[in-house]
C-alpha cells in the first residue's frame, strides 16, 4: 500500500499545480456560492430549480475533473516519459495503476466535499434545516460514482492511444449510461428474438451509474434512503470498479514500454 | 558474514540465452530481432560498460533488465531474482539517457517520492535526500521545481534519483550524453567513487575513452548479437590496439591487422 499511497499523493499534488484544474474548480464554486444564495420571493418551485441547475452544475464539472484527470495520467507518464524512472524502482504495475486510481478518486472526493459544502452551507442556511444525512448519502453515492468512471477512464487509457479520444468516448459511455441505461431492460423486452436478448444482456452487463443519481433526494429534500441500499450500490461500485482495474491490470501488465 | 559470502557468490546481474523480438513495421516482416541469445554475467563491484552501436540491442537489454520490455525467450536477474519481479530493482539504481521527471515538483519533493518507493524510513530518507543533493550539487535549488531547471542540473537530479536508495547496482544509459566536460568530469567522478565503494555499475556508452579509462570489464554488442566480451586491458592487449579500434573492427568498420 505504501507504494499505492506515493504514487496517489503525486497525483493530487500534479492536479493542484495545474491551472486548468482551479479554472473549473473556481468557477463551479463560485456559480454555486451565486446560485445557491438565491431565492426569488420564496418561491419553492424556483428555489428547487436553482438547487437542481447547482447540482447539474457540480455533477458535470465532476465528471469534468474526473474524466480528464484519469484519462492523462498513464499516456502522460508515457508521453513525458517518467513511467521509466518509476518503472524502474520496485513498483509494480498494479501499483501503478491502482495509485493513479486512488489519486484520482481521493481528488475528486475533496472536490466533491467543496463543492457539497458550499452548497449545503447556502441551501441549508436559507432554509433552516441542515440535512446531514441526506447531504452525505448523496455525496458518497456521487463518489462511489466517480470510482466507477474513474477506473473506466483508466482502462480506456491503457486501450486508446490518444487521451483526447479516451476522454471523449469515456465522456459520451457515461453520459450515455446515465441516460440511457435504466430504459434499456425495456426495450430489450419491447425487442424480439436475439436482438432483444442482446441489448437485455448489454443492459446487465454495464455498470448502472444512474443508480448513483442522488440529486432529487437533495433538492426535494426527501428522506433519506435505508443505509441497506446505500451498502448495496457501494458494493456493487466496488465490484465494478475492482473488475475494470483489473482488466487494466491485465491489458497494461504485458505492455512493452520503449524508450 | 553469511550474507557477505552470499553476496560474493551471487551474480549483480546475468542474462541467460536472452532473445527479444518485435513486431516488425517493415512490409513481409512479422518481426524484428532485437536482441539474439545474450548471455551475460556482471560481478559484483565491476564497472562493467556495455558498448555497441546505435540499434545494437543495448537499450532493449537494459529495457529487459528494468522490466519494461518482456523477453521472447531467455532469463535474466539482478542479485538472483528474476527481472520481472519488482522486487529486483529494489537494489538498483537507474539514469535514462534523457531527463524524464515530473516537471511540477521540485528536487526535494522528487526524491522523497522515490526514497518512499524504496521504503526508506522518513529519518533516514531525509538524510539520504541531503546526501545525494550534496553529491550531485543541487541543495541550494532543491525547492525549485524541476521544469525550470537546465538540462545539465535536470541530469543531475536524474543523478541523484538513482544515488537516493544507495544501490548496490547501478544502470547508467550513456550517462554522459549531452553533458558538457564538466558534467562529464562529475559523472566520471561519481562512477570511480561508486567503484570504490564497492558498488557495481553497469552503463552504455559511446563515449569509449571514458569507457577505456573507467571500465574493468566491457562487452560489444552488434546487431542484438555478443560480439566480444573481457577485460578491457586483455582485449587491448589481444588486438594490439585502443577500445575505439578495436570496437571498429568488431562492428566491421576497420579491416583488422
Amino acid at each position: 500500500m505504501n507504494n499505492i499511497f506515493a504514487l496517489a499523493g503525486v497525483v493530487i499534488k500534479e492536479l493542484y499545480r495545474r491551472k486548468d484544474f482551479y479554472v473549473l474548480f473556481v468557477m463551479t464554486a463560485v456559480v454555486s456560492l451565486l446560485l445557491g444564495s438565491v431565492r426569488f420571493f420564496n418561491d419553492d418551485k424556483i428555489v428547487r430549480f436553482i438547487k437542481a441547475a447547482c447540482l447539474l452544475l457540480i455533477w458535470i464539472s465532476t465528471l469534468v475533473i474526473a474524466i480528464t484527470t484519469a484519462a492523462r495520467q498513464i499516456p502522460a507518464e508515457r508521453e513525458s516519459r517518467t513511467i521509466f524512472p518509476l518503472l524502474a524502482k520496485p513498483v509494480s504495475r498494479w501499483e501503478l495503476i491502482a495509485g493513479k486510481f486512488f489519486g484520482c478518486w481521493l481528488a475528486c472526493g475533496i472536490t466533491l466535499v467543496v463543492f457539497y459544502l458550499f452548497f449545503g452551507l447556502l441551501t441549508s442556511s436559507y432554509e433552516h434545516h441542515w440535512p446531514v444525512a441526506t447531504f452525505f448519502q448523496g455525496i458518497w453515492m456521487h463518489w462511489v460514482f466517480l470510482a466507477i468512471v474513474i477506473a473506466l477512464v483508466l482502462l480506456g487509457s491503457v486501450v486508446f492511444t490518444a487521451q483526447s479520444s479516451n476522454a471523449t468516448i469515456s465522456f459520451i459511455v457515461v453520459v450515455g449510461i446515465l441516460f440511457a441505461g435504466r430504459h434499456l431492460h425495456y426495450v430489450g423486452l419491447g425487442m424480439n428474438g436475439f436482438g432483444g436478448e442482446i441489448v437485455t444482456a448489454v443492459y446487465y452487463a454495464i455498470p448502472h451509474l444512474e443508480w448513483y443519481d442522488m440529486r432529487d433526494l437533495v433538492i426535494h429534500d426527501w428522506a433519506q434512503i435505508d443505509w441497506i441500499y446505500i451498502a448495496g450500490a457501494t458494493l456493487y461500485g466496488a465490484l465494478y470498479t475492482g473488475l475494470l482495474l483489473g482488466l487494466t491490470w491485465m491489458v497494461f501488465r504485458r505492455k512493452t514500454l520503449t524508450l | 558474514m553469511a550474507t557477505a559470502y552470499i553476496l560474493w557468490v551471487t551474480m549483480v546481474l546475468e542474462i541467460k540465452d536472452l532473445r527479444v523480438e518485435f513486431p516488425s513495421r517493415e512490409l513481409g516482416e512479422r518481426t524484428k530481432l532485437a536482441v539474439d541469445g545474450l548471455n551475460l554475467q556482471v560481478r559484483p563491484g565491476e564497472v562493467f560498460g556495455f558498448l555497441g552501436p546505435n540499434g545494437a540491442g543495448k537499450t532493449t537489454t537494459m529495457n529487459v533488465l528494468l522490466g519494461f520490455v518482456n523477453a521472447t525467450s531467455g532469463a535474466a536477474s539482478i542479485f538472483g531474482v528474476d527481472v520481472r519481479q519488482p522486487i529486483a530493482r529494489q537494489r538498483i539504481g537507474y539514469l535514462p539517457e534523457m531527463t524524464y521527471y515530473y516537471k511540477f515538483l521540485n528536487t526535494e519533493e522528487l526524491l522523497r517520492f522515490y526514497a518512499r518507493i524504496f521504503r526508506i524510513p522518513s529519518p533516514e530518507r531525509e538524510r539520504r535526500i541531503d546526501a545525494v543533493l550534496q553529491l550531485v550539487e543541487l541543495e541550494s535549488a532543491r525547492k525549485r521545481l524541476i521544469k525550470t531547471y537546465s538540462k545539465g542540473m535536470q541530469q543531475r537530479v536524474g543523478l541523484a534519483q538513482a544515488l537516493i536508495n544507495d544501490p548496490d547496482l547501478l544502470i547508467l544509459d550513456e550517462p554522459t550524453s549531452g553533458l558538457d566536460p564538466l558534467g562529464r568530469m562529475k559523472v566520471r567522478e561519481i562512477i570511480q567513487r561508486l567503484k570504490e565503494q564497492g558498488k557495481t555499475v553497469f552503463f552504455s556508452s559511446h563515449e569509449l575513452g571514458e569507457v577505456e579509462t573507467v571500465c574493468d570489464r566491457v562487452a560489444i554488442l552488434h546487431e542484438g548479437r555478443l560480439r566480444v566480451e573481457g577485460r578491457v586491458s586483455d582485449l587491448v592487449q589481444e588486438y594490439q590496439c585502443n577500445l575505439e579500434q578495436i570496437f571498429l573492427k568488431i562492428i566491421g568498420h576497420l579491416a583488422p591487422a
